[in-house]
Formats: C-alpha cells, structure tokens, sequence
C-alpha cells in the first residue's frame, strides 16, 4: 500500500451486544481523534481494534478500513509492512535486554538500520528528566524513561502512517511535545486520553460508553479557546513542578 | 478427520485461547472434539464441557505426558472418529520442551507467553521450531515494540511459522486461528514425528531413585556436555 489517505472504524456491538449508535466514523491524514468515555469504558478496545485492523473478528465486531478498502492480511501482521504504532499504557519492559540490544533487535523487526538506535535514545532524553544510557538494562528504567523511550521508538522506528497513543498523559512525561514527536506531519493520530489539553487539541472525540462508540463530538471555536488557556496553566503547573524537582525555591507570581 | 496439536509452556494460555477458537470453529460449522492430556490432574474438560463438545481427558501418571500423547494418537482419532467429529484437538500437558509431541500429518500449534521475555523463543526448542503456528498469548500486558521484538524471535527460530497474536480473555486471535484450522491437513494412517524424543532410556526411566551416579547406567551426559553409554 502506498499512501494512507483515511482510517474508516464501521461501528460494530457494545458490551451487551447491542449495535453502537455511531456506525462509521473516518479520519483523514493530519488528524488528531481523542476517545473520551469513563475508565473501563472500552476506549482501549477501540484502540486495539485500530491496531489489529478488525475485520470482524475481534469481539466488537468492528471493521477498519484503510483508504476505504478491507486491508490485505499481512498488513495485519508483519511489522515490516504494519501501518500503525501504537503507545500503550502498558510500559513494563519484561525483556532482559540493554535498551541498544532492544532497539536494535525493534529496528530490525521493523525493516530498519540499526543506526537509527543513537537518534531514539536522544530524543528520548529530550522528554525525560534521568538521561537513559544504551547499555541501561529495559528492565530497570522509571515510569517516565520507559514512556519517553517508547515514544521516542515511535516517532523514529516503528514511523508509521496511524499512531495510537493511549493515556500519555500518565506518563510523567512531558505530554505536547510527545504528542506533537508523535503526531508529524500527515499522520493520523488516535489518541486516548482523561486530559483537558489532549482531548481539546484533537479536532473531534468519539464518545465510549458501555464499550459503545455513542457520540463523536467536533470541536468548537469556544472549546479552542477553553484549550489555550488551559495550556497556559498546564505549562505553568509544568514548570512548577520541574522547580521543585530540581530543588529550587517557588517564587510568588503576581 | 483433522488433526490440531496444541502444544506450550504450562500458563502460557493453551485452553483459554482454545476455549475461543472451539466457538469460531463451531460459528464455522465444524464439529470440534477436544482430548486434554495432563500430568496427574486437571479441571479443564469442565471448561471445555460447557462448550457442549465431546471431551476426553489423558491422564499420564508417571508415564511423560508427551510420549503419552504420541503413542495415544490413534486411540483418541477413533474416540473422535465415533463422537462424530472432524476436527480433533489434541491440547498436551508439554512439559520439559524436549519433546516436541508433532506427527508430520496434523497442523501443530504452539501457544508461547510473550511476557516471558523475548530471550524464551530461543530456550523453547522442537517444540517451538517444528510448529506450524506460533500463538503468541498475553501481548496486551507488553508495548507493541516488545511483541514486534517477541515475534522477530519467533521467526528467528522457525522462519516458516505462521504467528497468531492471541488473547485469551478477550478471544483475539481465535477467528484467525479457527481459520487456520480448517485449512490444516488431515491425519494420516503412517504418521511420523517430526522431531525424534530425546535419547533414553538411562536407569531413572526404569524406576531407580537413588541420586549417586555410581547407580546409574545407560546412555548419560555428563555436565560438562560429554556423552556415555554404560552398561553391558
């Protein structure tokens, strides 16, 4: 497949089996989607139905159309052809590697040089606090490094068409600039998220409920606004609390 | 009659990931019987038996669960055979990995736990490499990075696998694995292994329980990786 131009999601069932109200919803490139909803809502089944491509096969019943076609099936599997990255929650690393083994490996995975390890580890440095090192072992980075080296892996290895991020927001990490890492130029971004600023820096949100999509939202002029002054006092609590980590005294602002 | 040998670490998610293919081979209008073996107890058939199929369970004992499994085979296709099915899994105990329980004429599956490392492909042997399909089980606790370094691994050690990604609480992974199923082989009346068990019989095979070395016979390796035949 040469260029990825729209991500289709045909609506499938919630969790009692009932249709989902939206049936059809497509993205187009240099999109960002959120999926809002309550925890536990489904908004990470929606992410993995992306992610696998569902042709009707996953319990949702969901299908994914790209370019508004069925996919071909290796596109589905073989990392080396795979349209979409995907940041999960999940950040454990269970792999006894060094973070340059595991990268190397990653990028051969993918079809990659293997030179392109040095970038990622750089630009990962760039979003976390404790600098990782190649011969760091996976197994004992924080929170926040494996976040940010996950990240940094996408935005260079796995640079695919479709990005899914999932709660970057929990991450430690600093969240705009990773979206923004993420996000390129003329990708489509699905992103999951609770945060005011995300949510509101996506163009449209598709509601979860019940594991139901049940409402995609567009968002408003208004609701815009509502984002830049919230970025503003989310920078603001950012910085506060990069002067605290790095022990320095509060200054009070007038 | 087709023939599924289903093979894996122990916990790596064999019956749950079975328990949804069963469903999407049944959604198929295939007529799936199941054959669990065990080592010295099991509560699966339970599990299966809710499925409303035909389940027999294998209980090896003190017999390897694995060489239980082989020489079994016939005897299970014919219980199969008269339950009026067509498709027969096999789900094995699979223990210590050195045998790979695989006649040539059946589709041979085995289910590997992602979170045990990308390093485990490499440790798991026959049992892994002469497998038809790979499943890999429980990748939603890992990144999508470590299962692509996960699946490398696979296909570093059995290059001509096909690699299901499975779920076994959601199901992910079962349609393509029913799939898969009714496209597989059926069994034959001269099957062969595709991997010969390992070398015995030495004198614990044969009920000796003392721990010294000087009491044991038949053919040994010693640690230091040498090999020995003693006896007369």
């Amino acid at each position: 497949m040469s260029e990825i131009i729209s991500l289709t999601i045909l609506g499938g069932v919630d969790k009692d089996g009932t249709e989902e109200a939206i049936r059809s919803v497509d993205i187009s490139r240099g999109e960002i989607v959120g999926i809002v909803g309550p925890t536990g809502s489904g908004k990470s089944t929606l992410i993995d139905d992306i992610e696998q491509l569902a042709q009707g096969d996953t319990p949702t019943g969901r299908t994914i159309l790209v370019n508004g076609e069925r996919p071909d099936a290796n596109i589905r599997v073989d990392p080396r052809r795979k349209l979409v990255a995907q940041l999960s929650q999940k950040m454990h690393f269970l792999a006894d590697m060094t973070v340059e083994e595991f990268l190397q490996m990653h990028a051969r995975s993918r079809g990659k040089d293997a030179g392109l390890v040095t970038r990622v580890i750089e630009l990962a440095n760039t979003l976390t606090g404790e600098p990782i090192a190649p011969h760091h072992h996976l197994t004992a980075l924080s929170g926040g490094q494996s976040r940010s080296l996950m990240t940094a892996d996408i935005a260079v290895i796995s640079d695919s068409p479709v990005v899914l991020i999932d709660e970057v927001e929990n991450a430690g990490i600093k969240k705009q600039e990773a979206l923004q890492l993420l996000a390129g130029e003329g990708k489509i971004v699905v992103v999951v998220t609770h945060d005011p600023v995300l949510a509101l820096m996506s163009s449209r949100r598709i509601v979860i409920r019940n594991g139901g999509m049940i409402d995609i939202i567009t968002t408003s002029s208004q609701e815009q606004d509502v984002c830049c002054r919230i970025s503003e006092v989310d920078n603001w609590l950012m910085s506060l609390r990069e002067t605290i980590r790095r022990g320095d005294i509060v200054e009070v602002i007038v | 009659m087709k023939l599924v040998v289903l093979a894996g670490t122990p916990g790596s998610g064999k019956t749950s990931v079975l328990l949804h293919t069963i469903k999407a081979l049944i959604r198929n209008g295939k007529n799936p019987a199941v054959v669990k073996v065990d080592c010295l107890w099991t509560d699966d058939d339970q599990r299966f038996k809710k499925l409303e199929i035909p389940v027999h369970v294998g209980l090896a004992k003190d017999m390897c669960p694995d060489h239980f499994t082989i020489y079994n085979t016939e005897e299970m296709l014919s219980w199969a055979d008269k339950e009026g099915s067509d498709v027969l899994l096999n789900e094995t105990a699979g223990l210590c990995l050195r045998c790979a329980p695989y006649p040539d004429e059946c589709l041979a599956v085995c289910v590997i736990d992602v979170t045990t490392g990308p390093n485990t492909p490499l440790k798991v042997g026959p049992l892994l490499t002469t497998a038809d399909i790979v499943v890999m089980t429980k990748g939603d606790l890992v990144s999508q990075a470590e299962r692509e370094v996960f699946r490398e691994r696979v296909l570093e050690v059995n290059p001509g696998c096909n690699i299901v990604e499975a779920n076994g609480l959601t199901g992910k992974g079962a349609f393509e694995l029913a799939e898969l199923i009714g496209c597989g082989p059926d069994a034959g009346s001269n099957m062969l292994l595709r991997y010969n068990p390992p070398l015995a019989i030495c004198s614990l095979c044969t009920g000796e329980n003392r721990v010294a070395r000087k009491h044991h016979m038949g053919v040994l390796r010693n640690l230091d990786g040498f090999m020995e035949y003693k006896g007369e």
